[in-house]
């Protein structure tokens, strides 16, 4: 969903630059909450991983492709601050060493990526954890909804940007059709890679995962509960 | 998910990431050459709903990776694979700077 240089005019790409950055530096401050010793080198890992899938396009239907936005993956691996600062060095790298989303399109991609993405994935995420069984295993479906959601969720504010100042005269109900369209079935892919990634870490190291911590937490409650009784 | 799991051996940490940079560089330098070439689906919308030209050159067009090819290298696969490799590499550098930067010393959880 890269979104290259000329879709959007350059009030809306001010705009969205000045939402970028403003989401940044609240990032940077969050973050420090998310990360410590133990958590800092599995948010690296989950930048460059998420790059690295980014460049695996799937076929989706006749004619187009799909690949993994990682927007909730990395909220629910790492945490929601730290996930918008790795999907936005992501997107960095990629509009300056890639040519892959324009340069004064950067601040509509963090935007749509690495804010509507990670935190509507995220969101999505802890509303389902909230009512499924209290086991870190439960982790992996919420993510994967979490990531379903969060995909066409990203194709609607690409549309309601193009609405506001789209460079070309097509209707809001035109294009948002066809983005959400699409982009539900992109967003299956999503949660099928996002389901096997926190799956593979919560398998092996639960306690890395931000978005288990509270499972992790009442677990441990409740094995002292058993033991005292 | 309820027992108790201290008896078992837990993955360290460096082991873990060690992993997934392996597989990241391997997804990064070798299978992204079998991805699809068909435009993703804003690309595709873009060329169905009309707006597809409004569309701009790109600003680093010039890059020696630009479109994840490396220039110079004839052989599409090795091309990609480079570009891909060195793209892991580049946002590993930046992403394990800036969070090691970032985090808390130690384990204390009020600590800052």
């Amino acid at each position: 969903m890269h979104v290259p240089d000329g879709f959007l005019d350059a009030p809306t790409s001010v705009g969205t630059a000045v939402v970028a950055v403003a989401a940044v530096g609240v990032a940077l401050r969050g973050a420090r909450r998310e990360l410590d010793d133990r958590t800092a080198p599995l948010a690296g890992l989950v930048a460059l991983f998420v790059f690295a899938t980014q460049m695996i396009n799937f076929p989706i239907a006749a004619g187009t492709s799909g690949h993994l936005l990682g927007g909730a993956l990395a909220a629910v691996l790492v945490g929601p601050f730290t996930a918008t600062l790795a999907i936005t060095v992501v997107l960095i790298v990629q509009a300056i060493l890639m040519a892959d989303g324009g340069i004064t399109a950067l601040g509509t991609n963090i935007t749509l990526m690495g804010v509507v993405g990670v935190w509507v994935g995220w969101g999505v995420f802890t509303l389902v954890r909230a009512v499924l069984p209290k086991r870190t295993a439960m982790v992996v479906p919420a993510a994967a909804l979490g990531a379903l959601v969060s995909v066409p969720t990203a194709a609607l504010g690409f549309s309601v940007l193009f609405a506001l100042g789209g460079n070309a005269d097509v209707p809001f109900s035109t294009v948002a059709t066809a983005m959400v369209g699409v982009h539900v079935v992109i967003g299956i892919g999503e949660a099928l890679i996002t389901a096997l990634a926190v799956a593979s870490i919560v398998l092996t190291r639960p306690d890395l995962v931000h978005g288990a911590k509270p499972l992790l937490a009442q677990r441990e409650l409740t094995i002292r509960t058993a033991v005292s009784a | 998910m309820t027992s108790p799991r201290s008896s078992h051996r837990r993955l360290s940490t460096r082991t873990l990431v060690v992993v997934g940079v392996l597989v990241s560089l391997f997804l990064a330098g070798v299978v992204s050459y079998y991805a699809s070439s068909h435009p993703d689906g804003l690309m595709f919308v873009a060329g169905e709903k009309g707006f597809l030209a409004s569309e701009k050159g790109h600003a680093t067009s010039g890059s020696p990776f630009a479109g994840y090819a490396t220039h110079g290298i004839g052989n599409a696969r090795l091309s990609g694979g480079i570009a891909g490799v060195v793209g892991v590499a580049v946002v590993g550098a930046l992403a394990f700077g800036l969070f090691t930067v970032l985090r808390r010393r130690g384990h204390d959880q009020h600590g800052d």
